[in-house]
């Protein structure tokens, strides 16, 4: 069952009739990945402004989909036809031209169907041409966040990619990603794309076959949903946590067919001997995932020592000490992946969580600062931001907070741990080369931090 | 020193679950739970999921009559392929030790290439049976034709026939409990309290300051809620100690407490063997060889020698078959079941008497620093499921060989029924 007991019932018959009568929010329910269902299901709409640049390699991903173009969209005039709407923008260099925004949308957004999807391929404003260039390029995300806001009650969700000139060929995994229902929970986003060291996976559907992920908290909740996930794709994963999480890390491990290894990641010892396992187990790493974090929440001032240190140590400095064990010793390989879990407190602040949020926030300045060094080895670091997501310690959450979180988002409903890592998967892919230094925030845009 | 014709067998590593005073958290676990769930940290830890090993030897003392195949149910139980052979074997505490030189020896000889050896005991889930009047009128019963003749055995029913059989820590010939035995022997060897409890607050100590550096975090997966053993008293102190009154024994002499003596525990312990050759295509780092290995018995009934004896004739045995001195070792696992247990053989290895006429040597045969003995505690802080403290043992062994990069190391274990197993792990530098 849904931990979502609002959501079930404003989707029943009964329960739906009650709730629109008095005006409450009816929270869509989310289409998410299916194994055998086809990414895309119903034709699709792609646009361009003049002078574009990322049509055609669009074009080309789509056809490797085998998604319906819709070439007549002038015959689309019913509700719910189409299943995304693709405009290139990247030949807007100008904001008279922002206007072709509005012609292709204006009269295909209610075309989209319920869990549709909006793609703007645009350039990095910085990266324009002129003055005008750079400012027309930055007006689009207030379109596409804006665009998100408004689909959202359907399920559907906005997401503006900026694709680096040179990278056109970069982009197949984030628009797969984006496209399916693996991306359900992550809205309003902004992804950058660049040229990068890429390997095409033979089966789209298991691009982590051959490689080594390694997930740290991965006993329970959202590591062990990465942890899943990154085995369904193909990983052979090394599941981490804590010794006492020993015996729920053993179950992951078991059903996922991974391997378990307890460890307290603060430790002095810590880097040293997971240096040692990976050496002697795996010989190197492809992908590793820092997840394990804590929170001790109390607002500054009644915040003891004790708790600032566990946070930061656990949550920030902990993953320096071991990134720099695996870039030290090269146990990450060619094509390695570095994926640090965030937080959108961490983006926005959070009242009582000074220490969480300022761990988390560090995380993004880590990824940011870690991105050049690992493009010289061909590698990449990545974050997500997780907002509001159904774990064991949000159903802890009296329940004003827990209701207030759930639907202060775009998809009005919290997201499930499985959004998070099939996001995580996605960076993970040896097709997201060209996908380094983003975070990714995984809230159903939610208006906090935005 | 293994003949050529015999191969390395590698020990891989451990898993055990914490053990549990009797009664306690694992009250309602039965072996099989508590031995699928050895069994399935093991496999998380080395990645044998769907993997066929070559055998399972596991078993318990305390054992329901229909556990008749209890080793296998586990492995069908767990994630393990289940073409995976398994059988028990039941040699009381020396059990888990015992099952471990089986799959060597069949690793030794080629037969197989990789193994589990293992053990676990519940003194919570123990197996109660039929009174023995009752048992026997059931039976006659089952066998009796005519109604004339079953009313006649119906009519031999007893109320005092519903209490039923319990088991029971007495050894059948002599109907001395184990304790009992060993008091015998501690009076005989004069072991006196006072360094009995002193043995007993190393353990405490010991035990704690491993599991405070993070030692078991590798060979231990939580079960249940609990994530360390639940005998272990950190702060255990000799003033503590000396104020338990005596258990077994009589009289002024009497030493032996429910302090240096093991509780009742609940428990299980598992260790992967192999051979070089699996180890290396599953990249496995070999933490020790199981060099070889010694089980010996006495006649505790009509001769000289007590109970727990037996280690005394078996470790010598062993070492002057593989031409080693008892200086030879960098670490002694000297199993405690009761703290005069390990003083007495320390004793009598040091004693010229003993050694002349016993062992027949000219020299003792020898002192064990103390600094090397039960390093991290044994079973008097860690507890003692009888047939899991073999596992325990030589899980533990294989790691602290491995943290000091090489030395060679010796497990000497006392059981029931006057036995005792004892073996030599080695790592080479």
């Amino acid at each position: 069952m849904s931990p979502d007991r609002y959501q079930s019932l404003a989707n029943s018959a009964f329960g739906g009739a009650v709730t629109k009568r008095l005006g409450l929010p009816k929270p869509p329910l989310l289409e998410r990945h299916e194994p055998g269902k086809p990414l895309v299901s119903a034709p699709v709409a792609l646009g361009a402004a003049r002078g574009g640049r990322l049509e055609e390699p669009v074009r080309e991903v789509l056809r490797g989909l085998d998604a319906h173009v819709e070439t007549d969209v002038g015959s689309v005039d019913g509700r719910g036809e189409l299943a995304a709407l693709l405009f290139d923008a990247s030949g807007i260099d100008d904001s008279v031209r922002l206007r072709s925004l509005y012609e292709f949308f204006h009269p295909l957004i209610r075309a989209l169907r319920p869990s549709g999807r909006v793609l703007v391929l645009a350039a990095p404003p910085e990266d324009s041409a002129g003055v005008r260039g750079a400012t027309a390029q930055r007006a689009i995300e207030g379109f596409v966040r804006t665009v998100a806001k408004e689909i959202g009650r359907n399920g559907s969700t906005a997401q503006l990619v900026q694709v680096t000139s040179g990278a056109e060929g970069a982009m197949e995994s984030t628009l797969r990603f984006l496209l399916s229902a693996r991306s359900a929970y992550v809205d309003g986003q902004v992804i950058r794309i660049e040229s990068g060291h890429l390997a095409t996976p033979a089966d789209w559907d298991r691009p982590l076959e051959g490689r080594t992920a390694a997930v740290t908290g991965a006993a329970r909740g959202i590591g062990e949903a990465i942890a899943e996930t990154l085995a369904d794709q193909g990983a052979e994963v090394l599941c981490i946590d804590v010794p006492t999480a020993g015996e729920g890390l053993s179950e992951v491990a078991n059903r996922i067919g991974g391997t378990s290894l307890t460890l307290d990641i603060t430790g002095s010892g810590a880097p040293a001997a997971l240096a040692d396992h990976i050496r002697g187990r795996h010989g190197r790493i492809d992908v590793f995932v820092h997840n394990a974090g804590i929170t001790r929440d109390k607002t500054l001032a009644r915040m003891s020592p004790e708790a600032w240190d566990a946070v930061l140590d656990v949550n920030l400095s902990s993953q320096e000490r071991l990134n720099d064990a695996l870039l030290g010793d090269g146990l990450l390989g060619e094509g390695g992946r570095i994926i640090s879990v965030s937080s959108v407190s961490g983006i926005a602040g959070n009242r009582g969580q000074a220490n969480y949020a300022t761990s988390k926030a560090g995380i993004i300045g880590m990824v940011n600062a870690l991105a050049p060094v690992l493009r010289e080895r061909r590698a990449t670091a990545n974050a997500v931001a997780p907002g509001f997501i159904e774990t064991a310690m949000t159903a802890a959450m009296p329940v004003t907070a827990r209701e207030a979180g759930r639907r202060t988002s775009s998809l009005v409903q919290g997201g499930l741990p499985v959004d998070v890592a099939e996001t995580i998967a996605w960076l993970a892919s040896p097709a997201s080369g060209g996908v380094n230094g983003n975070v990714v925030r995984v809230c159903g845009q939610a208006l906090v931090g935005a | 020193m293994s003949p050529p014709d015999r191969r390395p067998v590698a020990i891989l590593g451990g898993n055990r679950i914490p053990f549990a005073r009797r009664d306690r958290e694992y009250a309602g676990a039965s072996n099989q739970d508590m031995l699928t769930a050895a069994l399935d940290g093991l496999v998380s830890r080395f990645g044998l999921q769907g993997e066929r090993v070559g055998e399972v030897a596991a078993g318990g003392v305390l054992k329901r009559s229909r556990d008749f195949n209890l080793t296998r149910e586990c492995v069908l139980g767990s994630a393990l392929s289940p073409d995976t052979p398994a059988y028990e074997v039941q040699q009381a505490c020396g059990t888990g030790l015992e099952t471990t030189i089986h799959v060597a020896n069949k690793i030794a000889l080629g037969q197989i290439e990789s193994g589990i050896a293992g053990g676990v005991d519940t003194t919570s889930d123990a197996p109660i049976e039929l009174n023995e009047d009752l048992r026997r009128l059931l039976l006659d019963l089952n066998r009796t034709r005519s109604t004339t003749g079953r009313l006649g055995l119906v009519r031999r029913l007893r109320p005092g026939q519903v209490v039923p059989a319990l088991p029971r820590n007495e050894e059948p010939r002599t109907g001395l409990s184990m304790g009992e035995h060993q008091a015998i022997s501690t009076k005989r060897w004069g072991i006196g309290r006072a360094e009995q409890d002193e043995i007993a607050v190393e353990s405490h100590r010991r035990l704690a300051a491993a599991y405070e550096r993070g030692f078991f975090d590798d060979l231990i997966t939580p079960f249940l809620g609990l994530e360390r053993d639940g005998n272990l008293r950190p702060d255990a102190s000799i003033e503590k100690l000396a104020k338990l009154n005596p258990v077994f024994g009589d009289g002024a002499g009497a030493t032996m407490t429910a302090g240096n003596s093991t509780p009742l525990t609940d428990g299980a312990a598992v260790v992967l063997l192999s051979s070089e050759e699996w180890a290396a295509e599953h990249s496995l780092p070999v933490l020790a060889h199981l060099v070889d290995a010694e089980t010996g018995a006495v006649d505790f009934v009509h001769g000289d020698d007590g109970l727990l004896e037996a280690p005394l004739f078996a470790v010598p045995r062993l070492l002057d078959r593989n031409a080693l001195g008892l200086q030879d070792f960098d670490f002694y696992e000297l199993h405690e079941a009761f703290a005069s247990q390990v003083l007495m053989t320390m004793k009598a290895w040091e004693d010229p008497a003993f050694c002349s006429e016993r062992l027949g040597r000219d020299e003792p045969f020898g002192s064990i620093d103390r600094g090397k003995l039960n390093v991290t505690g044994s079973s008097l802080a860690a507890g003692h499921p009888f047939g899991a403290t073999g596992g325990r043992i030589v899980g533990t062994l294989a790691k602290l060989l491995t943290e000091r990069g090489s030395g060679r190391g010796l497990i000497s274990i006392c059981a029931a029924g006057g036995m005792g197993v004892a073996a030599i792990l080695e790592r080479e530098a």
